[in-house]
This record gives structure tokens, C-alpha cells and sequence, in this order.
């Protein structure tokens, strides 16, 4: 198998299927006034986003030229513990489309979660940019990846990381609170399928259900991103299911661009495309043309 | 030689640096307990061992007696009452001094001396110059302090009026005496040795001076072991009654004793009160944190036991920690408190005139203090280490449950409605574990009532001073005559320059009996309209003086047990020494010595003399003053003149020295507490909510809104420790003035609202500081470890 490892490109799908939406106008309007208060508000992108260089934004409606969400380039992430280095990074490309279900997945210690964490703005690399639309994280102050963070990334985790003194509708609240275009906390639990249980606390939940109390806190600002890790790890099979299905019907309804680690190659079924990862480099990546719905995998 | 160490032991090694933070900070504060303990008890032997040795070594007397004139035969008759073993008769004397330099006069206490080396009582202690030659009549030593403070020594001389016949006065030497050890002129509460001096004489050229050749006017008694001290004094009035004498009276109300074991008292008092407070804060903090602490190592424990430690073992390893916290605290609390000790004593001893000072180390009281440093860490922690020794390795190893949240009654009031959920966060975590909450709030609320129990001083001694000095005792001037005058004496004094006011009053000795009860106090009897020295009730307005009846002081209405319409026995010890019944008709308030007041002329009639007085109240011009003092200085009827400006200059300079020693340590100990309970409770949150803390940051939370929800509960915790800390503060500080108060002085307990704005302001200061210092961690949470890990 021969890789171009210099650059990969995951283009847009159309959205395939008859309940899949394009993402709306509206809401890529209201992302594009957060990039420009990340990028503006802070002074640190070179050259802010101007509306009108959005072909969207303008009116007309390419579905295939759109700017990537995320481009990856050349990064490089190195930990030196105790003079001895490990190079869990080393060159990655990539560019993720804006909307797109992107599935990762590779062996344990590949990179995989490096790699969402420095998307997430929780770390930093070594070396390589990573630009969100025009904004250059890797050039970001802790407090500017703070307010990225705040209001257009969506964290769903293997371990839920609940707050566990508040309940389920508060934990969403807390996220509803500081965002600037929020749904209502409800409604987000709604997507998950959790109205019934609002009031309880995560000791009051089994596992499948905090985790999509994870997932309803994630996605109730509306972010432009979703990064999950291992969002099913720690489920069986059955409640997994019912988790990717929230996954997947929030990439839908709201055009949430996402990504998903897993070990569980069967996932990338329902993925617009897999990115294999191996030794902190992409080994491959594998489109997916015939998208199935999460509750029709089983493993 | 190699030394291993067990890897039990590398652990503790490792554990205790992981918590340096922590363990400083809670053996600071054991430190504190320790230390204080051990200056307050420390100080307290060292000066109780010094007294005792000065007492025994300079044959301090038992009994004194006060009398007009006694023939000098009556010793003999003295020295056979039963139980006494040794008799000294002399005579003292108030007399007005001018001393070089000083513009106001002195008041001297003119003291007769004999040989020291007879084995006689009351020896002085010869520390310049020598003792007085035979027969020189106007040489004088004089007490160390007067001399120190008025730069006087042996050649010098200082002017007396000795019973109308102004004198030059040789000064020979310098000395001290076990009487004297806190030199109070008479009607003042904190010695003034610029303006009081004690002055010893020969005998024979008081007794010339005065007019007592072949007599004496005092007496001082030495008791044998085991002689009952009520029936000396019985027998002794018995034999002085017919001299004049006023009323035997035994060490404990010797003005100097009564002083110095009063103060030994208050030592004794905060020993009691203020180490265990530190005690029991520092064994809090090590419960809290101990157990924190086997909660992070659960599985650990549980590993250690598969591994085949056994309980006892793994048990003992933590009990190591905490002894190993313990006993730095001591260490530095011991070294601390004798280095305290030191300083407290030698304080003391400038303070108290004393010629030497013992003090020694104290192993015992250093053992007792490790004894209950130890005890208290043990007892703090035992119930953990005994949880530590149940926990089974199969529980250890499962990951605990994790904290369960319930709705509670918050969730029930619109209360929680309104609340942002971070504030909900902090609501919820206090309520969850609502304990450690109410132990946290107390711990923090006692630095709060140690500071108060301070600094309320400052504010309760300006009540006292406004209502002594500026309600009451109004005048300029108190003058006390040797010997009661006629009352025609007011015009004298109202010629003297810039004297603007003049009223006379007349005081005598008197045992008052009520029942079983019985007091010597002064009868004072006051003009009717007296304007300058005035009388106050209880809610302190004037008092009318009624014309017949005695007016007595609140303490000593409580002490007799009478009240208002009640009657007791006035048995009056000078002149012709009248026997009455007599009613009470009111009560008066008092802060400076207790008393019955009458009407002046009620108690001439009384007395069966024409109308006389002891002495005069003046009010004078302040301009004038230098005139005054020169005219004041030469009169010959004069045994003292007291000055109001002095009394509160030298009030205030003592109680400024020894309050701000006192407020400052109390400030840096406080401090050590504040900053303990919020250093380790805001470490224990961290470390208990970190996970929390970190997923926030995670979701876009700022690090001062995660800072927010991090010290919310402790901020919260503190407005409430703030008035609950007042309050026992406010409650310390009476049972403080319970102890202090006294026949002598009573200081009124006023708080005064600055003293608590201070008490809150170190606290809150303290505490914000601690608290800063544990934010700057959020900075340091690791985000991406809390993601990786299950809880
Ligand atoms: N804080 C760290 N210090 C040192 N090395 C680290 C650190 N975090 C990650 N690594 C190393 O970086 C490499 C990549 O780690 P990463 O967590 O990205 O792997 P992963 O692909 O997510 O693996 P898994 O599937 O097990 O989660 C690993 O070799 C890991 O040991
Ligand atoms: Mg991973």
C-alpha cells in the first residue's frame, strides 16, 4: 500500500441518504461570527476571516470547494520523559471537512487521542500547524484555547467526566450557561433520548446513559466540532449502539463536524471516512461510500 | 555500613513530600499549640519559682498591719500571738517628693529601715551604694526603678517635705524589696516609677519626722508553718484597735502580691484556653488530610495487603506520617516556646522588679507537651487508621463509590432556582458532607475569637478610661492630706495658682459586715452637688447623694450579698472607730476599686467630728500648671497628689507596650491558623474535586471561574466562620475579664466594632492569601490525564 504521507485530504461528501441534511446556512453563519471572535477578538490570526471571502456566506452554495474545518499540517508531537523521547506525533497531514463524521482508529499508542487533544485545544504540539478554519491554534494562548474550547468544541470522553453533584439537565445547563447560541438543555437531553431521567444524578445513571448526558452536554452549545475518544470503551455492545446513534444523529441534524476514536473498526461503517493511525503517523485513509446507519453495526 | 530502607519507609518518605505543603502547614499550627503551651506554662513556673525564691530568700512578711500610733512596747505583745514567727514594726509614710527634672510632683512611700542583716522581714536587696549609715538622718535609699527612670543615683538628692519641714534628702543607694515587686502608688493600677518611688530611711529620723519616737505605725508579721492566718489577723487587730490601727490584712491583698499572682493567674488562664484551641485545630486538619489521603491510596493499601502486609503494618505506616508531622510541629513548637519563654520572662522581669530570674528547662513540661501534641494527632486520626486496618484488599482494589449526590432540602426552595450551576457545585459539595463543613467553619472562626480575644483590649480599656477618667474621677488633681483637715482647707487650696474648682471629700477605713460576710473597704464620704468626682448608677448617669445611708459599688453589693434596703454593719477603724447599723440606698457603678459612699457630712456625724476632710479634688488650669506643681511640691500638709494626665499617660504606655506584644503574637498565631485550615481545606478540594475541576477547564470553563467554584465553599465558609468566630471571641473575652477582674480594677466588656473589623481583616487577609497560593495550581491541572483515567 503506498501513501502520499505529505498531504491527505478528506473532501466533503454530499450528504448521502434521504434524512441527510446539508448543513444548514444559518448555523455555519452563526460558526463563522465565533471563528471571527476567536480570531479577532484576540488579534492573533494574521488575517481574520473576512464574510465575503465565504463563498457561503455570499450566497452561492458549492458544496464541494467549502474550506476545510480543521487542516493538519506537518505535526509533530514529542514528550521527553526522563531524557528519553517518545514521538507520539510525527508528521501528521490531514484536512477534515466541515460536517464530515471522521472515524480514528489504530493501535494503542498511535496517536489517535494526541492527535483529537491538540484539535480540542487541550494540548499543544511540538512542531506543525493545525488551523481551525483560519485560525491557527497552535498559535493560540492557553486563554484564547480556553474560548475556543468554550464555544465551538463539543468533548464526549470514555469516562464521562460527569460533574456528579449535578444532575443531568444541570450538567448540560452548565455548558448552556456560558455558550452564546445554546439549544435549550432539554432539548439536547432530547436528542439523546433522555428526557425522562433529567433530574438524576450520574450516580443515579448507568454508564450508557451518562455518557449520552455526555454527549447532550457536548452538543447543547451547538458547536462546530465534536470530538469523541472512545466514547464507548467502557459500554457493552448494545448501549454503544444506542451512544453512536446520538453521535451520529447530532453529525446530522447539525452538521456537527466530528470525530471519533475508537477500537472498534466496525464504527467506521457509519463514518464518512476512517483515518487509520500507526506508530503517530496516518497509515491510510478509507472513504466510505456506503454509510450505514449506527444501530445496523454490531459487534 | 549501608542502611536500607524498607520500601514502606520510601513510601512515607515520598508521601510526605507529596504533602509538604500540607504537613508544614498543620505542623505550624500543632507548633503554635505547642508553643504557646509551653511559654504560657513556662512563663507562669518561672515567675511563680522566681516569687517564691525572692519571697523566702528576703523573708517576705505574711500579715501587715496599718496602724495610727502603737508604743513600740506592743511588739512584744504582737510577737506572742500564737502562730507568728517573727515581728517587724515600722513606719511608713506618704510624702510629696521634687524630684530634679520633674515638673509635676512625685509621690514617695517612705518606708523605715533597719539593718537587713538581723534577721529581720521585708530585706531589701542592695543593687547600688550601700546600706544607710547609723544614725544619719538624711540619707535615703531609693527603689531601682525610681532611680532608673529619674536617672538618680547614690550622691544624688531629691527634696521631701517631711511633715511640714522641707528636706534635702541624701540618696546612699539603690535597692529593691519582695514588697515592691509592682510599685502601685495608692488609687492606680499600673506603676508609674517616674512619679512613685519607694524610699528607705533610718527609723529614728521618721520617727523625729513624724512624731512616733517610741512608736510605729505599721506592722509586718512572718507566720510559723501551719499558723491559721484568720486568727493572726484577728488577734492582731485585737491588739492594734486601741492604737488606731485599721485592719490586719494577709499577703493576697498586698497591693505588689496581689498583682504579681494575679498576673501569674491570667498565665495560667490562657494556658488553659489558648493551646488546646491550636491543639484541637491541628488534629482537625490531620484527620482531614489523612483521610484524604488513604482515599487516594485505597488500591494502594489494598495491593500492599495482597502483597501480605499486614493490617498492623499498614497501619502503623500511616500513623508513622502522622507522628512524623507531629513531631516536627513539636520540635519547632518546643523550641519555639522556650525561645518565647525566654523572652516572656525576661519581659516580665523588667515589668516585675525582681533581683534575679530562674529559668530553667523544663523537661517535665516539654513531655507533658509532646505527651498531648501526640495524643491529640493519635486520637485525631484513629478512626482512619482503623478504617485502614478493616479495609480488605478485595474493597480496597474496586474503585470506591463514587460520591452520590442526592436532592436535598436545597432543591426544594426557590433557594437553589436562581443559582448559577457552579454556585449549585459549591451548594451541593457543602451539603454533601455537612461535618467537615461545621469543623472547617469553626476551625477558621478561631482565629477570628483568639484575635479578638486580644485585640478587644485596646477598645475596653478607652471604655474604662472614658468611664474612670471622664465620667467619674473628673478632677485634675487628687490631694490626700496626712491628716484629716478642717474643712476651711478648701479656701487654701482655692488661692493656689490656676486652681479653678475645689471640692473636699473625707475617706475612712471600715470593716462592713453583711451576715457572714464581711469586707475592709473605704467609707467616702462626697459634698452634696460634687461635680468633679462624681457617682454613677448602673446605666451611668449621676447619682443624687442621698443625705443619709451608703451608696455601695456594684461588686461589693455582690460580694456582700446586699442589696438596695438591706442593711450592714459599718465598723469604722480610725478615730473613734463608731460600730453602726446602716442602710443601703443604692448602688453605684465602678471600675477602679469598690467602696460604700455617703454624705459627707452624714459621715462627720458619723465619725462624731466636726466637719473635716481627707483630702481634696481640684480643678485646675491647665496653663497654670507649672505654679501649681511648684506650690504643690512645698505644702506641708500634703501626703500625695495623684494627677490625672499622669495616671493616664502611664496607663496608656503600659497597656500600649504590653498589648502590642501581645496583639502581635496573637496576630502572627492566628495567622498560622487561618492560613492552615484554608491551605489544607483548599488542598483537599483540589485534590477531591481535581477531576472535576479539569473537566471544566476541559468544557471552556476560565481558570478564574474554575478558581470560583474551587474556593466558593471556603469563601463561604468563612462568611460564616466570620460573625460564629465573633461570637466566641465576644464569649472568651468574658470569661477572660472574669478571671482578670478584680476588687482593685474592673475592665468593662466592650467590643468594639473595630476590634472586630481587625479580627475579620487578618482572618480574611490570611486566607485569601492561602487560597491564592493553592489557585495557582488550577493552572497546573493536567487536562489530558483526567480524560485518560477512571476515576
Ligand atoms: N503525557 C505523556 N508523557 C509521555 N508520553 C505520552 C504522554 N501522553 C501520551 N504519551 C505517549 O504518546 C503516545 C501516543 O499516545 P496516545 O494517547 O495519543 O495514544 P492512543 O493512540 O490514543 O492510544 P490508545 O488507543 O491506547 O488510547 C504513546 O506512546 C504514549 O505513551
Ligand atoms: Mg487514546
Amino acid at each position: 500500500m503506498s501513501i502520499d504521507p505529505n498531504r491527505r485530504r478528506v473532501s466533503l461528501c454530499p450528504p448521502d441518504g434521504p434524512n441527510q441534511q446539508p448543513p444548514e446556512l444559518s448555523h455555519i453563519n452563526a460558526f463563522l461570527r465565533g471563528a471571527l471572535r476567536v480570531s479577532a477578538a484576540h488579534g492573533l490570526n494574521s488575517r481574520p476571516i473576512e464574510a465575503t471571502e465565504h463563498p457561503l456566506v455570499a450566497g452561492s452554495q458549492p458544496q464541494t470547494e467549502i474550506a476545510p474545518a480543521f487542516r493538519v499540517r506537518g505535526l509533530t508531537k514529542t514528550y521527553q520523559t526522563d531524557g528519553i523521547a517518545v514521538h507520539a506525533l510525527r508528521g501528521v497531514d490531514l484536512d477534515i471537512a466541515t460536517g464530515e463524521l471522521l472515524v480514528l482508529v489504530g493501535p494503542s499508542g498511535s496517536g489517535k487521542s494526541t492527535l483529537l487533544n491538540i484539535l480540542g485545544g487541550l494540548d499543544k504540539p511540538t512542531e506543525g500547524d493545525v488551523f481551525f478554519h483560519d485560525a491557527a491554534l497552535t498559535r493560540m494562548t492557553t486563554s484564547d484555547l480556553t474560548t475556543y474550547r468554550r464555544h465551538h468544541v463539543g468533548f464526549v470522553f470514555q469516562f464521562y467526566n460527569l460533574i456528579p453533584s449535578l444532575t443531568a439537565v444541570e450538567n448540560v445547563r452548565l455548558v448552556t450557561e456560558i455558550a452564546t447560541d445554546p439549544m435549550s438543555p432539554e432539548d439536547a437531553l432530547a436528542m439523546v433520548d433522555l428526557t425522562d431521567r433529567i433530574d438524576h444524578f450520574p450516580s443515579q445513571l448507568s454508564g450508557g446513559e451518562q455518557q449520552r448526558v455526555a454527549i447532550a452536554r457536548a452538543i447543547a452549545k451547538r458547536p462546530e466540532v465534536l470530538l469523541c475518544d472512545e466514547p464507548t470503551g467502557a459500554l457493552d455492545s448494545h448501549t454503544g449502539i444506542v451512544v453512536l446513534e446520538a453521535i451520529e444523529r447530532v453529525n446530522r441534524e447539525l452538521g456537527t463536524t466530528t470525530a471519533l476514536i475508537t477500537h472498534n473498526a466496525a464504527i467506521g461503517m457509519m463514518a464518512h471516512a476512517t483515518v487509520r493511525f500507526h506508530d503517530g503517523k496516518i497509515a491510510g485513509i478509507e472513504r466510505n461510500p456506503n454509510r450505514q446507519p449506527a444501530n445496523s453495526i454490531s459487534w | 555500613m549501608t542502611v536500607t530502607i524498607s520500601p514502606l519507609d520510601r513510601k512515607l518518605l515520598r508521601d510526605l513530600w507529596h504533602l509538604r505543603g500540607q504537613a508544614i502547614a498543620i505542623a505550624l499550627v500543632l507548633a503554635a499549640g505547642v508553643a504557646l503551651f509551653v511559654t504560657l506554662l513556662g512563663t507562669m513556673r518561672s515567675l511563680g519559682d522566681t516569687r517564691d525564691a525572692y519571697y523566702e530568700r528576703y523573708r517576705f512578711a505574711d500579715i501587715f498591719a496599718p496602724v495610727k500610733r502603737a508604743p513600740n512596747q506592743l511588739r512584744v505583745e504582737l510577737a506572742r500571738i500564737h502562730g507568728v514567727a517573727a515581728v517587724q514594726t515600722r513606719i511608713f509614710s506618704g510624702v510629696t517628693l521634687d524630684v530634679p527634672g520633674l515638673a509635676e510632683p512625685a509621690t514617695g512611700q517612705l518606708v523605715s529601715q533597719v539593718d537587713p542583716t538581723t534577721g529581720s522581714l521585708n530585706n531589701i536587696v542592695l543593687r547600688s551604694g550601700r546600706l544607710l549609715a547609723p544614725g544619719a538622718d538624711d540619707e535615703v535609699i531609693i527603689s531601682n526603678a525610681f532611680a532608673d527612670k529619674n536617672d538618680l543615683g547614690p550622691g544624688d538628692s531629691i527634696k521631701a517635705v517631711l511633715n511640714g519641714r522641707r528636706q534635702q534628702l541624701r540618696i546612699v543607694g539603690t535597692a529593691l524589696s519582695p514588697e515592691f515587686v509592682y510599685a502601685l502608688s495608692p488609687g492606680t493600677i499600673v506603676p508609674d516609677d517616674r512619679r512613685f518611688g519607694i524610699l528607705w530611711m533610718n527609723r529614728d529620723a521618721l520617727a523625729a519626722a513624724f512624731d512616733l519616737e517610741g512608736a510605729f505605725n505599721a506592722v509586718a508579721l512572718k507566720l510559723q508553718r501551719g499558723a491559721s492566718e484568720p486568727a493572726v489577723i484577728a488577734a492582731v487587730d485585737r491588739i492594734l484597735a486601741p492604737f488606731g490601727g485599721t485592719g490586719a490584712f494577709a499577703r493576697q491583698d498586698q497591693t505588689s502580691h496581689f498583682f504579681l499572682t494575679g498576673e501569674l493567674d491570667q498565665l495560667a488562664g490562657f494556658s488553659r484556653l489558648i493551646p488546646p484551641i491550636f491543639l484541637a485545630v491541628a488534629a482537625f486538619l490531620l484527620n482531614i488530610v489523612v483521610t484524604r489521603l488513604i482515599a487516594t491510596e485505597r488500591e494502594q493499601i489494598g495491593l500492599l495487603k495482597a502483597f501480605g502486609y499486614s493490617d498492623i503494618a499498614v497501619a502503623t505506616h500511616y500513623a508513622k506520617l502522622v507522628l512524623a508531622i507531629t513531631a516536627a510541629g513539636i520540635i519547632v513548637g518546643l523550641a519555639a516556646g522556650t525561645w518565647l519563654g525566654l523572652s516572656m520572662t525576661s519581659y516580665y522581669t523588667r515589668f516585675f522588679q525582681f533581683p534575679f530570674v530562674y529559668f530553667r528547662p523544663q523537661p517535665d513540661l516539654f513531655a507533658f507537651a509532646t505527651a498531648i501534641a501526640v495524643a491529640a494527632a493519635l486520637l485525631a486520626t484513629a478512626t482512619t487508621l482503623r478504617r485502614i486496618m478493616r479495609l480488605t484488599p478485595a474493597v480496597a482494589m474496586s474503585p470506591p463509590a463514587p460520591p452520590s449526590y442526592r436532592h436535598s432540602w436545597l432543591d426544594h426552595r426557590s433557594l437553589i432556582a436562581w443559582l448559577g450551576q457552579p454556585s449549585r457545585m459549591i451548594l451541593r459539595h457543602i451539603t454533601r458532607w455537612p461535618l467537615r463543613a461545621a469543623l472547617t467553619t469553626i476551625g477558621l472562626s478561631m482565629p477570628v475569637a483568639v484575635l479578638i480575644t486580644s485585640f478587644f483590649f485596646f477598645g475596653a480599656i478607652e471604655a474604662f478610661i472614658d468611664f474612670h477618667f471622664d465620667q467619674t474621677a473628673r478632677q485634675d488633681v487628687t490631694m490626700t492630706f496626712f491628716e484629716p483637715s478642717q474643712a476651711d482647707v478648701r479656701r487654701t487650696l482655692a488661692h493656689l495658682p490656676g486652681v479653678l474648682a475645689v471640692e473636699g471629700y473625707r475617706a475612712v477605713p471600715a470593716k462592713l459586715t453583711s451576715g457572714t460576710r464581711q469586707k475592709r473597704v473605704a467609707i467616702t464620704g462626697y459634698p452634696q452637688g460634687a461635680d468633679l468626682s462624681r457617682l454613677l448608677d448602673g446605666a451611668l448617669q449621676p447619682i443624687t447623694l442621698p443625705a443619709e445611708g451608703l451608696l455601695l459599688t456594684t461588686r461589693l453589693a455582690d460580694f456582700l450579698a446586699a442589696r438596695p434596703g438591706d442593711t450592714v454593719t459599718v465598723s469604722v477603724m480610725e478615730g473613734r472607730r463608731p460600730t453602726r447599723e446602716m442602710p443601703v440606698v443604692g448602688l453605684i457603678e465602678s471600675y477602679l476599686g469598690i467602696g460604700a459612699y455617703m454624705d459627707l457630712a452624714a459621715l462627720n456625724r458619723l465619725m462624731l467630728e466636726g466637719p473635716v476632710l481627707s483630702g481634696a479634688y481640684l480643678m485646675t488650669d491647665a496653663a497654670e500648671e507649672e505654679r501649681l506643681y511648684r506650690a504643690l511640691k512645698d505644702s506641708p500638709a500634703v501626703a500625695g497628689v495623684a494627677l490625672r494626665r499622669t495616671a493616664l499617660e502611664s496607663l496608656r504606655d503600659t497597656l500600649a507596650e504590653n498589648l502590642l506584644i501581645s496583639v502581635t503574637f496573637t496576630t502572627a498565631f492566628a495567622t498560622i491558623i487561618a492560613f492552615g485550615v484554608v491551605y489544607n481545606s483548599a488542598r483537599i478540594a483540589l485534590s477531591e474535586q481535581g477531576r472535576e475541576l479539569a473537566s471544566l477547564r476541559v468544557l471552556g470553563f476560565t481558570r478564574g471561574e474554575v478558581t470560583y467554584i474551587l474556593l466558593g465553599e471556603l469563601a463561604i465558609l468563612i462568611l460564616v466562620a466570620l460573625p460564629i468566630g465573633s461570637l466566641i471571641g465576644y464569649g472568651l473575652a468574658a470569661a477572660i475579664l472574669h478571671g482578670l477582674n478584680n476588687d482593685l480594677y474592673r475592665i468593662p466588656l466592650v467590643v468594639t466594632p473595630a476590634t472586630y473589623g481587625y479580627a475579620w481583616t487578618v482572618v480574611v487577609v490570611a486566607s485569601l492569601l492561602s487560597s491564592l497560593i493553592v489557585a495557582r495550581r488550577i493552572g497546573q491541572l493536567d487536562l489530558i490525564a483526567v480524560l485518560k483515567t477512571r476515576e
